[in-house]
């Protein structure tokens, strides 16, 4: 656990150096309350720095959830799992004209929400990327259900978006070697939701409050 | 070669150590006197500047006591973070990534280490010549033609100024000045401590009488009194520390001239760009300053021309003229 801490402050460290973040909190506080912090994806980097931008104390208690199918081998299991607690997830479907493997997708997608309820109920806060995949950067694109679905389990949980820019400048998608580029992380005011909510308005106001932050 | 720390080196840390307190407690009366809105928001910001020499002075007389290596990669992570805050600001597109990685981590650490070698040849020509002639065949590998002219253009500036100009102030420790060895790093001093204060006094002349705009749409803080009282202060100032240069005091005092005027050509330079991409400070890396570019702009013109004309005068064979 110590080392584990350690080798994550170390690639915290890396990260701030190189993407030298610039943070702002609007309308939201760094509180010890359970969140789950969703954000656009656009690099590899987007969990390692938003996670570095949180106040030590709260970082030990937010994990991020990454995609069972990329970060399951080899060293990339090792940097998510072991130093940033990840909670792995399969991802949801890919092919949806794959009639054979819809009903297998529904199994794990229920299987990917135990999963994060899961972690919920340890008290942990998450950081989601509800696009799924990774983004040109120009843009945020649908969001998946998944964050939906969520939130009807754990509606006292607050939502809080988060915007990430220039993280696709410093890593892009393809590429290997980061090049130092300075980047921006804008917490915003948690979703005020009713009870109600249905599936597409809350995606929709979800979506709409994450793009408004990248204007703010 | 090396430098060492002599009795004189200890009186000026002294004398910086000194100045800073009064400008520490300076700051400390006038967040007490002043009471208008205006007013208390400028005092403020001074006292965050004042915050931020401490540990800027902190850093470079720690890397100064590891000796030139230890110079060479301050400046070396200067270049970078500036660098980085240019590259920022210009914007660059996917295509320039893998030259964006040559530039930063490879012709960068290139540059300081030749410095460092002492291969004086190649220091000078590597990045105005060959960088030059690389970032566009890079460039083109990268098969996108939009804006290509513009995109090579931009880089390679960004690789100038940030990288060779300010390679050029540690490079004042691989001179071999005659009855001067083993002091180099007083001279990188004089350069800092001429160029940084000339800003300082052009600032607070300017806070205290300045009237008349030099150049209103690009700099909209720089005026005609902060101008003439910051390089008459600086270079008075220049000329009283004659005696930690190998200059005479009237040698001195050209030197402090030629160095506040091209540090003003850099801070009116900068501005000029950071008018034009739309923004106030290259950065936020230090608190009440902006980025670190927006306090090396004057460094940035001023060090290449006081690194050559001290070596075309003190190091090479003297101009017939100078006798």
């Amino acid at each position: 656990m110590i080392r584990s801490s350690f080798f994550a402050g170390l690639i915290a460290g890396g990260a701030r150096l190189l993407a030298g973040p610039t943070v702002r909190w609007i309308g939201s506080k760094p509180e010890r309350r359970q969140r789950v912090y969703f954000a656009n994806h656009t690099s590899h980097l987007d969990f390692v720095v938003l996670w570095s931008v949180l106040p030590p104390d709260l970082r030990r208690r937010t994990r991020p959830v990454a995609a069972k199918d990329y970060w399951q081998s080899g060293l990339r299991r090792r940097i998510a799992v072991n130093v940033f607690h990840a909670v792995l997830v399969e991802r949801g479907a890919r092919h949806p004209a794959d009639a054979a493997s819809a009903a297998s997708q529904l199994e794990s997608a229920r299987f990917a929400l135990d999963v994060l309820l899961d972690a919920l109920d340890k008290r942990y806060s998450l950081i989601l990327f509800p696009e799924g995949t990774r983004g040109s950067g120009e843009g945020i694109s649908a969001f998946k259900s998944g964050i939906y679905h969520l939130w009807c389990k754990r509606p006292d949980v607050e939502f809080v978006p988060v915007h990430l820019s220039n993280l696709n400048r410093i890593l892009p998608k393809g590429e290997f070697l980061p090049v130092p580029v300075i980047s921006h992380v804008v917490f915003g005011p948690p979703l005020q939701l009713d009870e109600t909510e249905s599936k597409e308005s809350f995606l929709k106001k979800a979506h709409e409050a994450l793009d408004a932050l990248g204007h703010a | 070669m090396n430098y060492k720390l002599d009795h004189q080196m200890f009186w000026i840390a002294n004398g910086i150590f000194v100045g800073l307190l009064a400008a520490s407690l300076t700051g400390l009366a006038l967040a007490r006197i002043v009471k208008s809105e205006g007013g208390q928001a400028t005092v403020a910001n001074l006292n965050a500047r004042i915050r931020a020499w401490w540990v800027m002075i902190g850093i470079f007389a720690l890397s100064f006591m590891i000796g030139t290596g230890g110079s060479m990669l301050l400046f070396a992570f200067i270049s970078l973070l500036a660098l980085r805050e240019y590259v920022s600001l210009i914007g660059t597109v996917r295509a320039d990534h893998r030259t964006l990685f040559w530039a930063f981590f490879v012709f960068t650490p290139a540059q300081y280490f030749f410095w460092y070698e002492g291969w004086y040849g190649v220091a000078i020509i590597l990045i105005p010549v060959y960088a030059f002639l690389f970032i566009p065949t890079r460039l083109v590998l990268a098969h996108d033609t939009t804006g290509f002219l513009d995109r090579a253009a931009r880089l390679h500036w960004g690789l100038m100024v940030c990288v060779y100009c300010i390679s050029y102030a540690p490079a004042l420790l691989t001179l071999n000045i005659p009855n001067y060895q083993k002091q180099n790093a007083k001279l990188l001093l004089f350069l800092v401590m001429i160029a940084q204060l000339s800003d300082v006094f052009q600032y607070i002349w300017g806070k205290l009488l300045g009237k008349h705009k030099i150049a209103p749409a690009i700099s909209p803080n720089k005026t005609w009194e902060g101008f003439v009282g910051g390089v008459a202060s600086a270079c008075a100032l220049g000329t009283g520390l004659w005696w930690m240069t190998p200059f005479s005091p009237l040698q001195a005092l050209g030197m402090s001239f030629a160095i506040t005027l091209m540090g003003f050509a850099g801070g009116l330079t900068m501005s000029a760009i950071k008018r034009d991409r739309g923004v106030k400070d290259f950065g936020a890396t230090i608190e009440g300053h902006g980025g670190i570019l927006d306090r090396m702009d004057s460094i940035c013109f001023s060090a290449p021309l006081f690194f050559h004309l001290t070596r075309w005068i003190f190091v090479s064979p003297h101009p017939t003229w100078f006798h």
